[in-house]
């Protein structure tokens, strides 16, 4: 993989934590190679339901408390952030070509060559399926020309029934420490959730038991012109 | 910072806060991944932001370890159960809500003589 043939990444997610859990990796090696990120959140989790292990936030602190995370997670990965305003759990409800027409602006602005969103239909929670619907969307709304490439995460049970393995996986055997340092700086989110691997896992280790799960991250390349969602 | 609910002091919240115009926040959700995780459960989820309301009696009734709380307005009623935990902020809302051996969030109701946020 070479990742310095890119000009620009644009990570499309609804939530603080997406980008950590889903692509923490890959975006360190890309900065790695030079190449700048963004991350478009759509929303804050405002309605998340961890409020920590044991729990520190609240229904009201809680947005606040992840936009923090958000912003140390996105130091720790070197990239740019744009928070998008969505309300966590309804982006679904929102007009989905408004929503492509204000992607579609951003890819155009930043020069967008690759775009890693969730797979539309195999990514579980309505706001993933959502916001990777209206990513996808704005791809196919762009000149052909001009259209980046698109990396799709979808981790429903079915997905690789359906869909096949992953045409591309990304180890991160020689850059894990950001992925685990990322994922932590979600800390109302991560911690009941590492803490659980560990004690699920056969290794003591924290570090060791995060690489056993969170070793590979998998997407699918897709043809915005051929997939169905 | 919530804390496990003391029925006395709830209740006087719940008090001061009848026969005036409140907004309600009212939220229950297992979870996006509950059916994710598990074949055999059914994900739900329901919630109000910012229901505006009065209400002319509240009460809170434990049971068991938990509490269900019940409010009485114009023409019907709110009512939540499972709560475990509450907080009076620092914007004068009484936030109460149900968590699991985990810490995750299950239930919520919350009054506030302002709109909530967001």
């Amino acid at each position: 993989m070479n990742f310095e043939e890119h000009n620009h990444v644009v990570v499309i997610y609804p939530h603080p934590d997406d980008e950590s859990f889903g692509a923490a990796g890959t975006i360190t090696k890309f900065r790695k190679a030079g190449v700048p990120v963004t991350y478009l959140c759509g929303t804050l989790g405002e309605m998340g339901r961890n409020m920590g292990s044991p729990f520190f936030a609240n229904r009201e602190t809680l947005p606040q408390i992840r936009k923090k995370e958000l912003q140390d997670a996105c130091k720790v990965l070197d990239m740019n952030l744009e928070m998008l305003g969505y309300r966590d759990k309804t982006i679904e409800f929102e007009p989905r070509d408004e929503m492509a027409e204000r992607f579609k602006n951003y890819l155009e602005n930043l020069g967008a060559t690759l775009v890693i969103t969730f797979y539309p239909g195999f990514a579980v929670h309505p706001d993933h399926n959502a916001m990777g619907a209206a990513a996808f969307e704005a791809v196919k709304m762009m000149d052909p020309d001009q259209r980046p490439t698109v990396w799709a995460t979808a981790f429903s049970n079915d997905h690789v029934e359906k869909l096949g393995k992953p045409n591309v996986v990304i180890d991160l055997i020689d850059s894990f420490d950001q992925k685990l340092d990322a994922i932590k700086a979600h800390r109302s989110q991560a911690e009941g959730m590492l803490s659980q691997l560990l004690a699920n896992s056969e290794s003591d280790n924290e570090y060791e038991a995060a690489l056993e799960r969170f070793r590979f991250e998998g997407f699918y390349e897709v043809d915005i012109d051929q997939v169905n969602y | 910072m919530m804390e496990a609910i003391k029925l006395e002091i709830v209740q006087d919240y719940i008090n001061q806060f009848a026969n005036q115009p409140v907004y309600v926040h009212l939220e229950t959700t297992n979870g996006a991944y509950a059916s994710h995780f598990n074949a055999n459960a059914y994900n739900v989820g329901a919630y109000i932001r910012n229901a505006r309301l009065t209400y002319s009696q509240g009460k809170i009734v434990e049971h068991e370890g938990s509490y269900r709380v019940g409010l009485k307005h114009e023409i019907g009623w709110i009512y939540a159960e499972g709560l475990t935990d509450f907080e009076f902020n620092e914007n004068n809302q009484l936030l109460i809500a149900g968590h699991d051996k985990e810490g995750r969030l299950m239930v919520a109701l919350q009054i506030s003589p302002e709109p909530f946020s967001y």
